[in-house]
């Protein structure tokens, strides 16, 4: 069990260590959702929601996996949960938001490919967080990765209204302004300690 | 391409260049980023998604007859989690050290969507052959990408190669290189190297066909 | 973007749905079992090795060490299986105890941080620092492996207990580079402050936790038969 508190764990996947600026986790949403404010909100909370319940079944698999000393099995259980999860958050989105669901398109299963999920639950289980630590930092990451998205696509939005060189429009623009969101968020560091 | 008789040679070629994972279709960027600080890292890194590549392929093209169309990505998942789990112990055995400091990001070449996308797109509709020479053109154009950024990385941000320091003690490294935000500066800039000359190779194709009545 | 719908084929069976998954799931099961069998033993010769190879830098007193864990009361004693973070008392060819190594870890800048350090008995003081596994900034944080200046904090960090043997008398606290003047501060690395920082803290808390505990037992623990299969 980590010593660190609930709230410094919480700032650090949120700021300090944000999972997409710092760890590079959840790359493909963030360029590929990013371009619109709307779907990049929507993609920001589906990942948080995914977060949390990933989090918590990692932590009991874990639990369990240690019971039975068959610690080779955490990559297949936590990839096949996160699966199951965002199958359930389609269904769930399909029913009560079907615009929404239309508008997230191919990204919506695109999220079970989100390493920042796994990520989440590996870095979890590495530094040996409890239960409740567990709930603050997948909300923290996923506040994080919420919070990046949207600044990364409220950018966008206004770089598509410049004057971008040809060369330069896409990916290599929202590579460059990727970097300078990251350095900027380097300034948090040995925020909650 | 379709339509067309497709050299078998061509299936490994495309991952090198035209098709590359990183540059071209933009995949897999998580661990090219975040591995490539260092250019061992990357080629280890590289290699081991090569790895799982190639033995995902195998196994979902021997199998894809086997497999129903909605059982698809659960069984996917399922081989693809599989070889990242012998391939993490794999590396752990062999050096101690090197597993160390890749930490947990072989364990995420589970989600690198390139092995997704390889296994949906090509390995569970072609036959085990080109599937084999596609997973090994894909992976060596992955790994020579996270070479690309992570010599370029190293050079910069810590003035070595390889561990070996190439500068004398007086170089002042960017250390920022080493930093997340380099690895998006050095992807970036490959890019746009990547795009220029893809641009210039269109434009004298088309110049070409122009002049060719 | 436009995606294609799916061409509609035949519903597919039950039976070739379930044969698919539990085979594939077989295999893959089978698989993974057999590599884990197969490196288990080499994966823990390497762990131990590394292990064994920092213990005897630190502590280059200890012929043999055992490991040790803490029981509820306060007391020490052999450990049966090797804990995540193993601590080892260090005997010398004589079978004397020379000294203690403990294993610890906290959050440092960018990722935990594993550290081993070495307790001396008679001088009260941490005597050997090896930083075991760290993700820190290179060319910043990761100062803290190799750096000169950094690593004289170790020649004798002290770690004296109070009076009665409860605590550390001084935390140990990191200061600013230059700025040490008690022996139990770490002089600390210039733009590498949190991770220096974490230095302090990871070893204070770790102190805390063993220095009282070891000092108590010491005498319990200072002579060990030295048999021969060793």
């Amino acid at each position: 069990m980590s010593d660190a508190s609930h709230w410094s764990v919480f700032l650090n996947a949120a700021l300090v260590n944000n999972f997409v600026l710092a760890y590079f986790l959840g790359l493909c949403p963030f360029f590929g959702v990013s371009a619109r404010l709307e779907t990049a909100v929507r993609m920001g909370g589906a990942v948080s929601f995914v977060m949390l319940v990933a989090s918590v079944c990692a932590y009991l698999i874990n639990l369990l996996l240690d019971a039975v000393n068959a610690p080779y099995l955490k990559i297949i259980s936590y990839i096949l949960v996160i699966a199951s999860t965002v199958q359930l958050v389609e269904m769930l989105m399909r029913k009560l938001s079907p615009t929404t669901f239309r508008a997230m398109g191919i990204y919506l299963p695109l999220i079970t490919t989100n390493c920042a999920i796994l990520g989440l639950a590996l870095f979890q289980t590495n530094r040996g967080y409890g239960f409740t630590q567990a709930i603050a930092y997948a909300l923290g990451a996923g506040i994080g990765f919420a919070l990046a998205l949207v600044l990364m696509a409220g950018v966008r939005e206004k770089l598509d209204l410049a004057n971008v060189p040809n060369l330069v429009k896409g990916t290599a623009a929202a590579l460059i302004v990727a970097g300078i969101l990251s350095m900027g968020f380097m300034g948090f560091a040995g925020l909650g300690r | 391409m379709l339509g067309q008789e497709v050299k078998t040679t061509d299936e490994f070629v495309k991952g090198l260049w035209r098709e590359n994972p990183v540059f071209i279709q933009v995949l897999g960027l998580c661990p090219a980023l975040a591995v490539s600080n260092t250019a061992i890292n990357a080629l280890t890194m590289g290699l081991a998604t090569t790895f799982v590549l190639l033995m995902s392929a195998i196994s979902v093209s021997s199998l894809r007859s086997f497999i129903p169309r909605e059982a698809r990505i659960v069984s996917f998942i399922c081989i693809i989690a599989s070889f990242v789990t012998v391939v993490d112990y794999l590396i752990q055995a062999i050096s101690f050290e090197l597993a160390r400091s890749l930490g947990a990001f072989i364990a995420l070449i589970v989600v690198n969507c390139l092995i997704l996308g390889r296994a949906e797109a090509f390995a569970s509709k072609n036959t085990l052959g080109r599937s084999v020479l596609d997973a090994l053109g894909m992976g060596v154009g992955f790994t020579v990408a996270l070479l690309w950024i992570g010599v370029v990385r190293e050079i910069l941000g810590s003035g070595s190669l390889f561990g070996v320091a190439l500068f004398p003690d007086t170089f002042q490294a960017w250390t920022i290189m080493v930093l997340p935000s380099g690895g998006f500066f050095a992807m970036a800039m490959w890019l746009l190297l990547v795009n220029w000359l893809n641009e210039r190779a269109a434009e004298a194709e088309k110049r070409e066909q122009e002049a060719t009545p | 973007m436009n995606i294609p719908g799916p061409i509609q084929q035949p519903p597919t069976s039950a039976w070739s749905m379930y044969r698919a998954i539990v085979g594939i799931g077989a295999m893959c099961a089978l698989l993974i079992v057999i590599v884990y069998q197969t490196t288990a033993d080499r994966i823990r010769e390497n762990q131990e090795r590394f292990l064994a190879a920092a213990v005897s830098q630190i502590l280059p007193a200890a012929q043999t060490t055992i490991a040790v864990v803490q029981t509820e009361d306060g007391r020490l004693e052999e450990a049966v299986e090797t804990p995540a973070l193993p601590v080892f008392l260090g005997y010398n060819a004589d079978g004397e105890l020379v000294g203690a190594v403990v294993t610890a870890q906290g959050m440092g800048y960018q990722d935990n941080i594993r550290v081993l350090y070495a307790y001396s008995f008679e001088l009260d003081a941490i005597v050997g620092f090896k930083v075991l596994d760290s993700k820190e900034t290179p060319g910043l944080g990761d100062k803290i492996e190799k750096e000169p200046h950094f690593l004289a904090n170790f020649e004798a960090l002290d770690a004296t207990l109070t009076p009665d043997g409860d605590a550390l008398l001084h935390p140990i606290v990191t200061v600013k580079q230059g700025q040490k003047l008690q022996p139990w501060q770490l002089d600390g690395i210039t733009g590498a402050t949190i991770t220096s920082e974490a230095i302090g803290n990871i070893l204070n808390d770790s102190a805390n936790t063993w220095a009282p505990v070891l000092e108590k037992n010491s005498h319990a623990f200072a002579i060990r038969e030295i048999s021969e299969e060793q």
